[in-house]
């Protein structure tokens, strides 16, 4: 074993999480509505699968884009032959703009700041790669997206230090909390390189704040390090307000064109928006030549195949159908997100009110027997082999409180849906928990919405949004 | 670059270990400022630096014409598009893995089996052979790698991996094959300073050389890992392009008749960016014999995994048996008969190149063209090919060739009127410097004898002398 490397022998890729565990018992036993009807509903999956209609019906429309074409000219042999990292520029015009319009139009894209990678993932890696030595850490807000263990540390040596999040205040970032953090990776001995968030949030569900984003971007001016903004989620926003990119602040705070704008990098991928994980799309947004420099030449490692950065150039260029596509995405989020979180009320589950993503953010702290991450690991096998629902336990998101579960709501039809949520409220009532609960449910659910309320009000009060409906 | 900057970005982000201000680089630059067309820039420069195979892509067309359902956008395909699209799986899909390794067997002649379980996504070979620096090595350890060898294994091997390369030194003494003397000395130097040798790896056939293995020295190679315990890494990518004796054996081939060697040892990377003609469709494997290091490489592969939508075409076409023993049929044919228009051509001019069998280039003798056989002379008379005879091609330096005057040349990226306008720009350059070599050395003996009678107008006027010049015999 010695003969290969550390890398192979550690288990710095992260698969031994929980987090995967529940993948690996969903694909041994996957639920179909007629082949498998007792299998493993998949809900630890945050794909978007709501909107595939959409886009077929473009194609249908767009032959020469679903063909290879340009003007009826078959351009197969130029696609075949074009591997320039620097990208297709129809494709990151397109892009630039697709990002533009799901930010209101409110910031620009420059295209040539634009680098292409495989996937998120790795542009989350190559930003790593460009921005830390092995052994400096990045600060990460928690709970956070498990797949950062290995994107952001495996092959980088790069260290991730948890800013810590509590549902005290729905789990928004503190200044106390940043300054902890920062503390904490100087008692560690660790040089800090910058902070990382996802926004909207994975696991939460929830979009920063603006006062949350003031906070980080004042932090990394002060203490002058990066700040990377996942913003993978950006076009799934529900909620009734817009959606605040860290672009958005920089602008509103006249920092454009400065050195600190230097610093502030966005990551994106067309993976959860358009719901085409499969093909692979991500991109690294930065204003920092030489690092847009940098990643261009690590794309090398991980290009979007050309025959897809054609495909999706076309389609994002047709802004009729990126504007109604974006609505609509937006409104079936929205309404299947009422129905988990309906559902879940029925069985005395309350969620963190979320307003984006692809799932929610699930409080079953009232279902463990202990408020130990043991419980929360013996709850999550529960639910796992004897509910046969694949949900994420917080534990694997390195949430500090036990109890929490993130639950998608976009990669299954709305029957699947309906029936997981039938599953959940039998295992929830037949069990002692369960048997409390209906006891005494209109007590524990009373006293649950005046929290859930209270950490609405909180939020409201922090941030200048519109109160979303109810 | 101020300190803060250096502090702020990575020594990645700021250094040069990405090669890419090497002359190989510099190149393509001048091609891209002036690039050669037939019409609208006719005296710019040709592209001859680029190993890319533009020979078979009619036949992928009509395949693609015949075969709509092979795409999931078409009226024909559209069924599977939301399926495909959702597919992130890294393991890759079953069918696209199935039609890789039978692509693969059908490549070595059906003379080896592939194991789809082992076929490992990766973003073409350049991440395949990252990603397999990252199983194999830690950082500070040490690959073998023969020279000459591909210029941009600087980046791939060690830029992120921290990984070194040792080179093995091969000469055109015997056509720059590699011997066990050399392996052994580059291992024990490397011993004795105190690196810890990973493995071996090398492209077979070879880039720059053009040249397949032969059996005789793959056996030294096995033997020669096997002895030491370090492992093998065999980038197979041109393994379609081989048109002559021996023809192609791969490491999977000796595996097979060398039972002693231990398999965990062994590793190949493909791609179909060279044999197929697709480098813009990121298709790269990594095959490994090693069981934890298919489970961490396809762990790894997240990092670049092969778009779904390409994968699912691929899986059809190459699944289709006649269209791909009749595809690798006519790559081979192709190849064979572009090397040879282009070698018969340099061989008018008196230019000769190192006996090739593979590829989609020749590595070219320019060592009498030298000023003196010093890599400043290659490089005074690289650019001098860049910038007035506006060929782009590779110097030997740029694939660290331990001797001066070798330049790598590709003959497959272009159509047959280029190539023979290529052809006759050589032509020219070759004779011209012939020419002015003679006056040179004609005008020094005049010194010494004055008695010369024959006075030859083209040494007094070298400069009317063009290719259609009736004085021009070769």
């Amino acid at each position: 074993m010695k003969q290969l490397s550390t890398k192979v022998t550690s288990n710095g890729h992260g698969q031994d999480s929980s987090y995967f565990l529940g993948w690996e018992e969903y694909e041994k036993n996957p639920y179909d509505e007629i082949k498998n009807p007792n299998g493993m509903i998949q809900m630890g999956l945050a794909e978007n699968q709501l909107c595939f209609d959409l886009i077929e019906s473009w194609l249908a429309k767009n032959p020469d884009a679903a063909s290879l074409k340009r003007k009826g000219q078959s351009i197969f042999k130029e696609l075949a032959l074009f591997q320039d990292y620097h990208g297709m520029p129809e494709f990151k015009k397109a892009m630039a703009e697709f990002m533009e319009e799901i930010r209101g139009n409110r910031v620009t894209f420059d295209p040539k700041k634009i680098v292409l990678a495989a996937g998120s993932t790795s542009a989350n890696e190559t930003l790593m790669f460009c921005l830390a030595e092995p052994g400096d850490a990045f600060l990460l807000p928690t709970p956070y997206y498990p797949g950062f263990d290995r994107d952001l540390k495996w092959r980088t040596g790069a260290e991730i230090v948890p800013i810590h999040c509590s549902s005290s205040n729905g789990f928004q970032i503190t200044e106390s909390a940043l300054q902890q953090a920062y503390q904490q990776a100087h008692k560690l001995d660790l040089k800090v390189k910058g902070v990382l968030v996802t926004n909207p949030s994975n696991p939460l569900g929830t979009a920063l704040t603006r006062r949350e984003l003031n906070l980080l971007v004042d932090f990394i001016t002060s203490k002058n390090i990066h700040l990377i903004s996942d913003e993978i989620y950006s076009g799934t926003m529900f909620g009734f307000e817009q959606f605040i990119s860290v672009m958005d602040v920089l602008k509103d705070k006249k920092l454009e064109n400065t050195e600190v704008s230097k610093r502030v990098h966005v990551v994106y991928s067309l993976s959860k928006d358009l719901g085409l994980p499969g093909f692979r799309v991500g991109a690294i947004y930065s204003n920092d030549e030489m690092i847009v420099s940098a990643a261009t030449k690590m794309s090398s490692f991980g290009l979007v195949s050309s025959q897809t950065q054609y495909l999706l150039s076309a389609l994002l260029s047709d802004k009729k159908f990126t504007s109604q596509y974006l609505e609509e995405n937006q409104k079936r989020l929205r309404s299947r997100q009422k129905r988990l979180v309906s559902g879940l009320e029925s069985a005395g589950i309350t969620c963190l009110r979320s307003n984006a993503g692809l799932f929610c953010w699930v409080d079953m702290r009232h279902l463990l027997d202990t408020n130990t991450f043991e419980a929360e690991l013996d709850l999550w096998k529960k639910i796992v082999y004897n509910v046969k629902l694949n949900i994420s336990p917080g534990s694997s998101c390195h949430c500090t409180e036990p109890g929490w579960f993130r639950v998608c709501f976009a990669n299954m039809s709305e029957g699947t849906l309906d029936l997981a949520l039938k599953r959940l409220k039998t295992f929830v009532e037949s069990t002692d928990c369960g048997r409390m609960i209906s006891r005494s449910s209109h007590e524990r659910l009373k006293s649950l919405r005046k929290k859930t309320v209270s950490n609405w009000v909180f939020r409201v009060s922090w941030s200048d949004r519109v109160p979303d409906e109810r | 670059m101020s300190a803060d900057k250096i502090n702020l970005l990575s020594k990645l982000a700021v250094g040069d270990k990405h090669g890419e201000d090497s002359p190989y680089f510099d190149g393509w630059k001048a091609y891209d400022n002036n690039p050669f067309h037939p019409e609208h820039n006719p005296q710019g420069v040709i592209q001859m630096g680029l190993a890319e195979n533009q020979l078979c892509s009619d036949l992928i067309k009509e395949w693609i014409k015949a075969n709509p359902q092979a795409s999931i956008c078409t009226a024909e395909g559209i069924d599977g598009f939301s399926d495909i699209a959702v597919f992130q799986d890294y393991h890759g899909l079953k069918q696209f893995r199935q039609a890789i390794a039978a692509f693969m067997e059908r490549a070595r002649g059906g003379r080896v089996r592939f194991e789809e379980e082992r076929v490992v996504m990766s973003g073409g070979a350049t991440g395949a052979n990252e990603t397999l620096m990252f199983c194999l090595a830690d950082r500070g350890d040490a690959f073998l790698v023969p020279t000459p060898y591909y210029a941009a294994f600087d980046r791939d091997l060690s830029w992120r991996t921290g990984v070194r390369i040792i080179p093995v030194e091969c000469n055109s003494s015997n056509n720059f094959q590699v011997t066990k003397q050399a392996l052994e000395s580059a291992y024990l130097n490397a011993q004795e300073t105190g690196i810890k040798i990973k493995g071996l790896i090398l492209a077979n056939p070879s880039n720059p050389l053009g040249t397949s293995l032969d059996r005789e020295t793959l056996h030294t190679l096995m033997n020669f890992i096997n002895d030491k315990q370090i492992h093998l890494v065999c980038d197979e990518i041109y393994a379609a392009t081989v048109f002559a004796e021996p023809g192609f054996i791969s490491v999977a081939e000796m595996i097979q008749e060398m039972d002693h060697v231990n398999r965990d040892l062994i590793h190949i990377v493909y791609s179909l960016s060279k044999d197929m003609g697709l480098p813009g469709f990121r298709v790269g494997v990594v095959y490994s014999y090693n069981d934890a290091v298919v489970t961490c490489a396809r762990r790894m592969s997240s990092f670049g995994l092969v778009s779904s939508q390409t994968q699912s075409f691929l899986a059809a076409m190459l699944s289709d048996q006649i269209f791909v023993d009749n595809f690798l049929k006519e790559v081979s044919k192709r190849v064979a008969k572009r090397h040879l228009i282009f070698t018969e051509g340099l061989k008018e001019m008196g230019v000769s190149c190192l006996t090739s069998n593979a590829g989609l280039f020749v590595l070219m003798d320019l060592r009498q063209m030298l000023k003196d056989q010093t890599f400043e002379s290659e490089m005074s008379l690289w650019r001098i090919i860049i910038n007035k005879v506006k060929i782009n091609i590779s110097p030997g330096s740029s694939f660290h060739c331990s001797e001066p005057g070798w330049f790598r040349v590709c003959f497959a990226n272009m159509d047959e009127d280029t190539l023979q306008i290529a052809l006759q720009r050589m032509k020219h350059f070759v004779l011209r410097h012939r020419e002015n070599k003679k006056r040179k050395s004609f005008q020094e003996n005049l010194k010494l004898s004055f008695s010369s009678m024959t006075y030859d107008e083209h040494v007094r006027t070298p400069t009317l002398m063009s290719p259609h010049s009736p004085l021009v015999r070769t």
